[in-house]
This record gives C-alpha cells, sequence and structure tokens, in this order.
C-alpha cells in the first residue's frame, strides 16, 4: 500500500483516512491522506472506487480503519458520525434530484436540512443556482430540464450545504459526449472555488486529467498508483494506468550490450547499430527486447525497469520496411477498435502493444484479425524509469 | 392475428366479465327505484352508513400512521427477520375473515391475551365497541396497504435516502420529506385497496365487534341483518355501497392510478 | 353416512349444489334407492337432528338425510331462493311467515317446544342469579337478532318483563350468542334451554320460571314433492325422535292447534 503523499507535503493532510470495508468476497482496504484540492480515485469497474466515497460519506460502515477531516474524527475507534452529521456532498452519476420538488427546493433542501430558515435557505439555494448558471430555470422540476443542467443543479445542491467533503461519484459518466465536454468545463470552474476537500471517482482519464491535483489509483481494493496528472502520465506502473493513459507498458531488465538483437533472433545489422554499438542499452522482455536511445535516470544495468511507448509512435508495415526505426518485430493482429476518426490496433504475437493508427491506414493496409504486420518503433520514442 | 385477440381469450374474457358484472347489474335490476327513498330512510340504512363513514375514516387514518413506517421499514430493512415479517404481515390477507376475528377476541377480549389486563387494571373492555369495529377493519385492511406500498417503497432508489442523508436530513426527516412525497402513487394505490377492504369487512366485524345498529353493525352488517327482515332495505344500502364504492376507486383510479 | 351430513354441515353453499342436484334426482323419479333427502333446520336443532336423521335412515334403507344449520330466518331465504331442499324445520312458528306458498307441500307441524334460558360463562363473572339481573347495567349481555326466533322470543321476553338489558350485540343466530357467552367475553346471553344443556362443560345455565318464559313451538313441513319428506316430518312426531327431543330439553310436540 502506497500512502497518497500530498504534493505540498508540508502540510497536514485536510482528509486523512484509511478504510477498510471486508464484504467477505472482497476487501477493500485503502489509505488516503489528500490536501485541499481534488482528488480522483479511478480504477476498473469493481476496483472499490464507489465503496471508498460511501465509506467516507458514512453511508457504508468501516470494518476498520478511521476517517479524519481535519481535526474532527467522523469514523473509527468506535465513533461513527451518521452522514447527516458530517459536512459531506455528494454527487452522484444520475442527478438524483428530488422529482418532486423544484430545482430550487432540491438545492435549499440541505440548508432546510440544517436548520436553516426557509427564506433563508431559498436565498442560498437561489445563489448557488446562479453559481452554475441555472438562477433561470429555480422554478423547473427535475423532469423539465435536460441532464447536464440537472447534474449541475445535484452539484449547486450538495455545495449549498458547504460540505468539508465534496464526493463526485462518476459525475459524468451517464451524460451524453458533448454535455459531458460542457458540463466537464462547468464542474472545473465550480471545483476551482470551492475551498474544501473534493473526491471524485472516474474511470474517465479526461476527467481526473482536468479537474484532479493528484490521482488515486484502485484495483481489486488496493491502491496501486498515486501521483500528480503529469507524474502518472508520464510513468504508469499498472497495466491499467497505463491503458488508461493510453501508452503501452511494458517491463523488463535493463542491459547494456554491445550488440543489439532484434525479435526475430537475427541480428539487426544495420548502420545506426555498427555507429552507436558501444552506447547499446536494451531492456530484455520476455522473449524479446527494446533498444534504447539513452539509458533512464535513476536505473543501472540488471535492474527492473518500466518503459512507455505512446501508440501513434508505433508504425505498421505490411512487408518488412527499409526503417531508421532500430525496434521492429513481426506481430500478429488481435484486434482492431475505432473511436472516432482513429483505430487502436491491437498486437501480440512476441509483444504486446497497441498501435494508434488512422481509419485511413487501416484501409489501406488492410488490417484483419489474425494478419501478420510489422511494427516499428524508434528508440527515441520508448522512455523508461526505474520500476 | 395478435395472441391477444385470439377469439378462445376473447370468449374467456368476456366469461369472466360477464360473471363479475351480472350480479352487480341483477343488483341494480331488483331495486324498487319508485320507492328507493322510502327504503333509503329505514333506520338501518342511515345508521349504518354513518358508522361505516365513521369508522372507515378512523381506520384509513390508522392504516396512514401505522401502515407507511411499517412498510417503510419492511422496504429498508436487511436484517435476516424482515423477510419473515414481510411474510406475516400478508397472512390477514389469506386468512379467512371469521378466523381474524376470532383472533382478536383471543388478543382483546375480556380473556383475551391483552385485553384480560386491560379490564382488570383499567376497566377498558374493547369487544361489542365502535373501537372494535375500527380494530376489525384495521387488521384486515393494514396488510393491503403495506403490501402496496411497501412495493413501490422498495422500488425506491437507495440513492435517494443516500443523498438526503448527505444533505443532513436524518431518517425521519427523509422518510417524510422524501420518501412520503415520491411514493405518493402508491399510497394511493394501497389506500384505495385498504378502504374498500375496510368498507366491506364483514367477519372479523361480526365476530370481534357484534352487531349492534348505530354502534357496531357497520354497512354490511346491516345488509345482512336487514335482508331477512327489509328486504328493499338491504338492496337499497347495497346500492348505496355500490356507488359510493365506484365513485371512489373511480376517482383514485383517474387521478392516482394509471 | 354421518360423515357426509357433517360436511353438508359445513357450509350452506355447498349444501345447496348438493340440494339442487338431489332435487333434479327426485323429480325424475328415480328408485327408492339411494335417494337423498335434503333438510334445512334451524341452528339450535343441529344436536337432535342428527340422531333423529339416523333413526330415519335406519327406517328407510337406501335413503341418506343430508342436513343444513342456520338461522330460521336464513333457511327460510334459501328455501324461497330455491335451495332445492325437501323438508323445513323452523325454531318458531313466525318465521314461516316468509315462506312463498309454491314450497308449502303439506300441513306445518309442530313438533317441539322450546324455551329461553340464561347462559353465563362457567365462572358466571357478571353473578347473575335471575332474570331481573339482566337489567344490571354494568353487565355485557348478548341475545339473538329480532328477525330469529331465538332473537323475537328475547324481544318478547324483554317486554313481557319489563327488563331494560344493556345489549352489546344482536348475533346472527343461537349458536353465535352461545360462543360469545363460551369464550368469556358477555356476563349473559339468552339462548335455548337446550343450548345450555347441549354445552354443560362450556356455559352454565341460570334458568327463567316457567310462568316468565316465552315459548317457542317449531314448526316443519315438506318443502318438495318428494314422498319422504312428509315420511320424514311424520317421524319427528314418532315416539323414537320424541324422546331424542325430550332427552335433549326440548318440550315434547304441542297438540296440534
Amino acid at each position: 500500500m502506497t500512502p497518497v503523499h500530498p504534493p505540498r507535503s508540508s502540510f497536514a493532510p485536510a482528509l486523512d483516512a484509511h478504510l477498510v470495508v471486508d464484504r467477505g468476497d472482497f476487501v477493500l482496504d485503502v489509505e488516503l491522506q489528500t490536501p485541499l484540492g481534488v482528488t480522483a480515485l479511478l480504477g476498473p469497474n469493481g476496483s472499490g472506487k464507489t465503496t471508498a466515497l460511501t465509506a467516507l460519506a458514512g453511508l457504508t460502515p468501516l470494518t476498520r480503519g478511521h476517517v479524519d477531516r481535519g481535526p474532527a474524527r467522523w469514523s473509527g475507534d468506535g465513533v461513527h458520525l451518521a452522514p447527516e452529521r458530517r459536512g459531506v456532498g455528494l454527487v452522484l452519476a444520475e442527478p438524483m434530484l428530488f422529482p418532486h420538488l423544484t430545482l430550487l427546493d432540491n438545492v435549499a433542501f440541505g440548508p432546510r436540512s440544517r436548520g436553516m430558515p426557509r427564506a433563508a435557505a431559498r436565498d442560498r439555494a437561489r445563489e448557488e443556482l446562479a453559481r452554475v448558471g441555472l438562477e433561470q430555470l429555480a422554478r423547473r422540476r427535475p423532469g423539465e430540464v435536460s441532464s447536464g443542467q440537472a447534474q449541475r443543479a445535484a452539484l449547486a445542491r450538495a455545495l449549498a450545504t458547504d460540505p468539508e467533503l465534496l464526493l463526485l461519484d462518476e459525475p459524468l459518466s451517464a451524460l451524453d459526449p458533448d454535455t459531458r465536454t460542457r458540463t466537464r468545463a462547468d464542474l472545473a470552474r465550480r471545483l476551482r472555488d470551492y475551498p474544501g476537500v473534493t473526491v471524485l471517482t472516474s474511470h474517465d482519464p479526461l476527467d481526473a486529467l482536468t479537474l484532479a491535483d493528484q490521482l488515486v489509483f484502485l484495483e481489486a481494493g488496493r491502491v496501486t498508483q498515486t501521483g500528480t496528472p503529469a507524474d502518472v502520465v508520464a510513468r504508469p506502473r499498472t497495466a491499467y494506468v497505463a491503458s488508461l493513459v493510453g501508452l503501452n507498458l511494458l517491463s523488463g531488465t535493463l542491459v547494456r550490450e554491445r550488440c543489439v538483437t532484434s525479435v526475430a533472433g537475427t541480428t539487426d545489422v544495420t548502420h545506426r547499430s555498427r555507429t552507436s554499438v558501444d552506447e547499446g542499452w536494451t531492456v530484455r522482455l520476455a522473449g524479446s527486447s527494446l533498444v534504447l536511445a539513452e539509458p533512464p535516470a535513476g536505473a543501472g544495468p540488471g535492474e527492473q525497469v518500466w518503459a512507455t511507448v505512446n501508440p501513434e509512435a508505433v508504425a505498421l508495415f505490411t512487408a518488412r520496411p527499409t526503417t531508421s526505426a532500430r525496434n521492429l518485430w513481426q506481430l500478429r493482429v488481435d484486434s482492431v477498435t475505432v473511436t472516432g476518426q482513429r483505430a487502436r490496433v491491437h498486437l501480440g504475437g512476441g509483444v504486446d502493444l497497441v498501435a494508434e493508427v488512422t481509419l485511413g491506414a487501416v484501409a489501406a493496409l488492410g488490417i484483419t484479425r489474425g494478419q501478420q504486420l510489422w511494427a516499428a518503433v524508434k528508440a527515441t520514442e520508448i522512455h523508461t524509469y526505474p520500476a | 392475428m395478435a395472441p391477444s385477440s385470439s377469439w378462445s381469450l376473447r370468449v374467456a374474457a368476456g366469461i369472466g366479465l360477464t360473471f363479475i358484472l351480472l350480479p352487480l347489474a341483477a343488483l341494480l335490476l331488483r331495486v324498487d327505484w319508485p320507492d328507493l327513498g322510502t327504503h333509503l330512510a329505514a333506520p338501518v340504512v342511515g345508521q349504518s352508513l354513518r358508522l361505516s363513514a365513521v369508522t372507515t375514516s378512523a381506520t384509513m387514518v390508522l392504516v396512514w400512521l401505522l401502515g407507511t413506517p411499517l412498510a417503510w421499514q419492511l422496504a429498508r430493512s436487511d436484517h435476516r427477520l424482515t423477510a419473515w415479517a414481510r411474510a406475516l404481515v400478508t397472512v390477514p390477507l389469506v386468512l379467512p375473515p371469521v378466523v381474524g376475528g376470532v383472533a382478536l377476541l383471543m388478543a382483546w377480549g375480556r380473556r383475551g391475551v391483552l385485553g384480560g389486563p386491560l379490564e382488570a387494571w383499567f376497566g377498558i373492555t374493547v369487544p361489542f365497541t365502535t373501537v372494535a369495529v375500527v380494530m376489525a377493519e384495521l387488521f384486515v385492511a393494514l396488510p393491503f396497504y403495506v403490501v402496496a406500498v411497501e412495493g413501490s417503497m422498495r422500488g425506491l432508489d437507495r440513492r435517494y435516502d443516500q443523498v438526503a442523508a448527505t444533505l443532513g436530513a436524518g431518517p425521519l426527516r427523509t422518510f417524510f420529506t422524501v420518501v412520503v412525497p415520491m411514493v405518493l402513487p402508491g399510497i394511493a394505490a394501497g389506500s384505495a385497496l385498504a378502504w374498500a377492504r375496510a368498507l366491506g369487512e364483514f367477519g372479523a366485524t361480526i365476530t370481534f365487534a357484534g352487531s349492534f345498529p348505530g354502534r357496531t353493525q357497520t354497512a354490511p352488517l346491516g345488509v345482512y341483518a336487514a335482508l331477512e327482515q327489509d328486504p328493499q332495505a338491504a338492496i337499497a344500502l347495497s346500492v348505496v355501497m355500490l356507488a359510493v364504492s365506484v365513485v371512489v376507486l373511480g376517482v383514485l383510479r383517474t387521478r392516482w392510478l394509471r | 353416512m354421518r360423515a357426509a351430513r357433517r360436511a353438508a354441515a359445513l357450509g350452506a353453499a355447498a349444501l345447496l349444489l348438493l340440494g339442487a342436484c338431489a332435487a333434479g334426482q327426485d323429480s325424475s323419479g328415480a328408485p327408492a334407492e339411494a335417494l337423498t333427502l335434503t333438510v334445512v333446520a334451524a341452528a339450535s336443532l343441529t344436536d337432535v337432528f342428527e340422531p333423529i336423521a339416523d333413526g330415519f335412515e335406519g327406517d328407510h334403507p337406501g335413503v341418506t338425510v343430508e342436513m343444513s344449520f342456520a338461522a330460521s330466518s336464513t333457511v327460510v331465504q334459501q328455501v324461497n331462493q330455491g335451495a332445492g331442499a325437501d323438508v323445513l324445520a323452523l325454531a318458531g312458528e313466525g318465521s314461516l311467515e316468509p315462506l312463498a306458498d309454491e314450497h308449502r307441500h303439506g300441513e306445518v307441524t309442530l313438533f317441539a317446544t322450546n324455551q329461553l334460558e340464561i347462559a353465563v360463562p362457567v365462572d358466571n363473572p357478571g353473578g347473575v342469579s335471575g332474570l331481573d339481573d339482566l337489567s344490571d347495567p354494568g353487565l355485557t349481555v348478548v341475545a339473538c337478532a329480532e328477525q330469529v326466533p331465538c332473537g323475537s322470543a328475547a324481544a318478547e321476553l324483554f317486554a313481557q318483563e319489563g327488563l331494560t338489558p344493556q345489549i352489546a350485540s344482536y348475533e346472527p343466530d343461537v349458536r353465535a350468542t352461545l360462543t360469545k357467552v363460551e369464550l368469556g367475553e358477555v356476563d349473559a346471553g339468552l339462548v335455548y334451554r337446550t343450548d345450555v344443556a347441549a354445552a354443560p362443560d362450556r356455559v352454565a345455565g341460570v334458568p327463567i320460571p316457567a310462568e316468565r318464559n316465552v315459548v317457542n313451538r317449531y314448526p316443519a313441513l315438506a318443502v318438495s314433492d318428494q314422498e319422504l319428506a312428509q315420511d320424514f316430518v311424520d317421524h319427528l312426531v314418532s315416539e323414537a325422535a320424541q324422546t331424542i327431543l325430550t332427552d335433549a330439553g326440548f318440550g315434547a310436540a304441542p297438540a296440534a292447534s
């Protein structure tokens, strides 16, 4: 378990939690120390993101551990503060606005529940609706507004109680792509003004990268990687994280060699290998190897390293190409997925690689499943870092 | 031809509909329309209708006060005994009402589990009172309401409860400001069923509360008592009950039920 | 055969169906064997008609007697509505009035008399010792509804004796009245002498002096053209039947009036 250290680690964490929830067939065990600002929990379905969030809210009781918000203990050592007595705001994938109340009364619900007089609560609600651009729709019922507007109202409702901890569970996942883009921008703007701690879950890296100050990756109930977005993008440490940030992640042993070999097992005697034979650094993979342009900082020969390759840096050929790229493999096409104008070609049979090419390229190469292709990657496109 | 309009299905449906409508039509045919006013003026009619109005109203108030929280507990409790409680609540649905009346006597009668001490210590006797009528009606009507309302409460997304809790609403506030307003259609449907059941209650009432004009003789008991003495008054009373039921259910149907 | 009768007595509705079948059989002129005779009778006759019917069946081999019991007013209505009964026996002459002429086959025979008695729970919590105690406002008293003979007899008794009891409920028939007493839910109930005699362990009786009591005369008559129906009516005044009736506490058949 890697505790999350705040980027500016001189502060005491604003939120300090150790969440253990034992459901028998699933155990969540997560430590979170976050500063003020936005922390994103990312992970595949079933990784425990939502459980972690409901545990922070007090909706799921902890088997063990604690939740401290600043100096206040919310959970742990026999304490269990009911959700309504914690200062949390919760926004879910669906807005979950109360259908029998207007947007105004939905937003005023929290202040009213916390004892504010009706008129004051409505004033506060109007203010919050205005901050998300919905003041014109205050009198509407949830069924009479769009999904994006409803989600903004849900955010206004959660913030109207001045929560110390704002929890967003996949807040954009139920929106269509266009609405999601606009709502993401609204959310980012609103969160900048929010002074407390925000924890959001997502499986969309764009949410995390645009909204969060730090990322926490969960897989099977455990933290697998933490860091700032820049750090995580540069140095993913699990296959899931790498695929999320869109990179190929390979793991192997760093080797210093005089001679460069290719996957086919034949010595690749290109003009370059002759000129820089003394500088030959490779990563030995299972059954293959990667040629590097330069050695990784902080790692020596014989050590385990991670290597990432941007899918866009993988070039595909139907016949063996004449290329300056020092990494060349003949691979099998396992599958092709299309998003927008781009296609991702999943390759196997020696090295597991994903290549991202245009749809035009797919057509030109006549790519089909099971076909053999040549894949080339320049040594300069391979980034390595210590494991 | 669509399977739903096959002739055999239509014939069966027609027979079923006729079976329900024929006795109602026969009742209307037997009414002495010119003298209906006179028959309605018979003491048994006014007395029993007034008593039925009073007792079913009291029953509905109790049904709402007790049934709504009960339905909510059954809908949301994860306790392993909840399934048992859910099954037990429905027992009066299948129990012959007379047996219900006997059971009420065993509990609240002068020699009953609770009725005995109640009389010995406070001098309160329950059977043969209007209170006993309300209890008999409550006993048979409450399960109808609870089953209907629990169904719509269980269909209510739990995330509404969760969001309300994070907004600072305790369980009680959530219940009144979120749950109840959201299951109003279910409450209306359950109320209609429960009210109809309470209005028609006979077996448990005559067993537990007896039959005394103006005190425990509700409209169905009045029909039964009058049938052999003054059949036209019984028919007139039956027609009034039929009309009231049709109007109330009709209003509820257009207003609340699809 | 006994079991068959008991089962039939369980539900009036079930019996109506059986009775209808039996009537159909009879009119088709079926031979004497396997004949069914349907008797509908007042609730207060429940216990005595069983042995009387057994005797009748003994005298008429191949005949089955099926019986149904309810309040007198109810069984008269059942016959009027075409219940398909052969013999009607009631607990009071007044109850015969609503019987339609088309169902009157043969003469009315008065076969027994009965008198009211105060039934009290065995421990007599109300301390009832006589008729005059019934006017005590602290007592809970039940009686039959006025449309049934035990109810009209009770009303007559109250009027005649100037009693003003606090009636808690007018029960639909005499058995329901007796049950309320048995359960201890009331302090006293006005039932027939024979009902108290039939339930010696479950209720206690407080007799009413003969000179203050009201006498109910029990009529019976054939209500179908079935020949055996009149035989059954005649059987009711036979020595064997009369012995059973008097043993149960009924008064002997009054002289024909």
